[in-house]
């Protein structure tokens, strides 16, 4: 096979994902380490959905956090109040986030571009006040403790454990979102990116497809909060907030609009990014914020669509030269 | 027997009436041509016709069916398709996954089995491509299947326009301008598609502006002016046409023309 399709191929995506997840704890110098990874990869699972969305269908959400919320929600109260185990209550907080998508995504995906920003925006607003204000069920702002999640008897704790276990969720999530890209579903989610009216008159159902990867996006954000809440062991409702929500849509455009790998680098720069910066103290968001304009200024396609021209740039000069 | 019927179709926008009282039918194998000066309306008759936009009056019919107000995806699936004159190409995509894209109504859609990518997925992939590949080398583009369609040639990606459109296996095909802006080798190229389509029994709906294209592939001409018709017929009598001739090229044009 030719370098630049193995480059390409979802098996080349998925070996490097996997080699990694494997592979850094060997670089890992303390467990505190393990902790920050299985961020990223909880971030990057989350991204990677809002990818489908953004990247593929070339649909903005600015509410995504909301269900990222409900899925932290979910496992926090599902066990506490209504006696579901914590690995049922991700599943229902993923249904009921895929759900609320469908009802809600049929009229507002009717939007587009900035108009569509701002409902989806309203969305995730809506969820963070729901979430905030009904204390009964949620310990309002303050937040609420979550239950361990315990499979099999397995009790599933302790920063590598998670490390493993969001890692190998993670993959999960990678592979599916590899597999969709070429087939029918994936080629009417990039038809209708690229002309709308093309895709309608070679019989795409565009606003059947929107809504589709609309839920898709929706369940991953959701189980991504789930395993946040389950880690954490504790949920606040920031994490379905504004600036949650513009965190997950600047890791995929950071990382490279509709690269599945590029959501996952996206995802490890705005997570590693201010731990990294803590040095620059009072100024961390600042320098935060410079780089981000840095990186869009100098990378425009995102990182990994950047390097990858790049690095084939260089292949076609060595052969032919 | 004619298999796509438009009869009495209007619209207007504000106050300009885009298309006033417009019939036309196309024949299952031939070639009928809609030729008029810009802004005739012809691009908005295609809208018309293939459902972007919802007619003021009038009716379609498509194989005796009454589709008028169907949504472009519905018409699409009882055969109808179509190229646009502002090229509308799926430019992120490779050439090839641009006529795979295509094949949508061809294929088994499920999106359990996508997600999974479960052997049938696989097998029904490769079919899909092979056809794309078909397609693409049927208009000359078999080389540039995995070209981005964004650095493709304007030429290149007016045939692949036709690629696509021919993906679904249409009955009905509304071409757009397909040789607009095209060279006369690119153009001599169309005419070969244009004509082998129609072969195929293809009801061929063309708009022009190369009137020797036209003149030469037409199995019939309909000549629009102002939204309004202004002839039909075979490109002998609107050829002939003295309306035509003082309309279309002005009458000082009129004797060229006659002898064109
Ligand atoms: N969406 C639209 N909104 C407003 N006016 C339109 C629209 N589409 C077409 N028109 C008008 O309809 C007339 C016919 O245009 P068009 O169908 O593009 O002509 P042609 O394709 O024959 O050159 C023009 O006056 C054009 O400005
Ligand atoms: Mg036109």
């Amino acid at each position: 096979m030719q370098m630049r399709a193995v480059l390409a191929s979802r098996f080349f995506s998925l070996f490097v994902l996997a080699a990694m997840i494997g592979l850094l704890p060997l670089a890992f110098p303390s467990g505190y380490y393990f902790r920050v990874a299985a961020l990223v990869w909880i971030s990057a699972l989350a991204a990677i959905g809002l990818n489908i969305l953004m990247g593929q269908a070339g649909q903005v959400s600015l509410g995504h956090a909301g269900f990222f919320g409900i899925g932290a929600y979910a496992v926090a109260i599902g066990p506490a109040h209504l006696g579901v185990p914590p690995w049922a209550a991700l599943v229902l907080g993923a249904a009921l986030s895929g759900i609320l998508a469908l009802v809600i995504g049929k009229p507002v995906l009717r939007l587009r571009g900035h108009y569509l920003a701002i409902a989806t925006l309203g969305l995730g607003v809506l969820v963070a006040i729901v979430l905030t204000n009904e204390s009964r069920w949620t310990g309002g702002p303050d937040g609420m403790p979550v239950q361990r999640l315990v499979l099999f008897g397995w009790r599933v704790a302790g920063a590598e454990t998670w490390y493993w276990v969001s890692g190998a969720v993670l993959l999960l999530g990678t592979w599916l979102a590899l597999n969709l890209t070429d087939t029918p579903t994936g080629r009417a989610l990039r038809a209708l990116h690229d002309s709308e009216v093309a895709a309608r008159v070679v019989g795409i159902d565009v606003a059947a497809y929107k809504l589709r990867a609309f839920v898709i996006a929706a369940v991953y954000a959701s189980v991504a909060g789930s395993l946040l809440a389950l880690m954490n062991s504790f949920i606040t409702p920031d994490q379905a907030g504004f600036l949650h929500s513009v965190e997950l849509v600047t890791m995929v455009v950071v990382g490279g609009l509709g690269s599945v790998l590029g959501a996952i680098v996206g995802a490890a720069v705005l997570v590693t990014l201010p731990q990294l910066l803590t040095v620059f103290r009072e100024y961390e968001h600042l320098v935060l914020g410079l780089l981000i304009m840095l990186f869009m200024i100098f990378l425009r396609e995102g990182i990994v669509p950047s390097l990858r021209a790049i690095f084939a740039a260089r292949l076609r000069t060595r052969a032919a030269g | 027997m004619s298999l796509l019927v438009a009869q009495d179709l209007g619209i207007a926008f504000g106050g300009v009436v885009a298309v006033d009282g417009v019939s036309f039918s196309a024949a299952p194998g031939q070639v009928l041509s809609i030729i008029g000066p810009n802004g005739a309306g012809k691009t908005t008759l295609f809208n018309l016709v293939s459902g972007l936009y919802r007619a003021r009056r009038g009716r379609v019919t498509l194989n005796g069916e009454d589709v008028t107000g169907a949504q472009p995806q519905v018409l699409a699936a009882k055969g109808l398709s179509r190229t646009f004159q502002n090229l509308q190409v799926f430019g992120r995509m490779t050439a090839c996954e641009n006529v795979m894209a295509g094949r949508h109504l061809r294929e088994r859609r499920s999106l359990a089995a996508d997600l999974f990518r479960l052997p049938a997925v696989r097998r029904q992939n490769r079919e899909t491509r092979a056809a794309a590949e078909e397609l693409l080398a049927f208009v000359r583009l078999g080389e540039r299947g995995d070209t981005p369609a964004g650095a493709l040639p304007y030429g290149a990606l007016k045939r692949l326009e036709i690629a696509r459109a021919l993906a679904p296996e249409p009955k009905a095909l509304l071409l757009d301008e397909p040789a607009a802006g095209c060279n006369a080798v690119e153009t001599t190229e169309i005419d070969r598609l244009i004509r082998a389509v129609a072969d195929r029994g293809v009801a061929v709906v063309l708009v022009e502006h190369d009137m020797k294209l036209v003149m030469k592939i037409s199995d019939r001409i309909l000549v629009l002016d102002g939204g309004r018709p202004l002839a039909e017929g075979t490109p002998a009598e609107v050829r002939a046409n003295p309306d035509v001739i003082r309309a279309y090229l002005g009458p000082q044009h009129g004797r060229e023309a006659a002898h064109a």
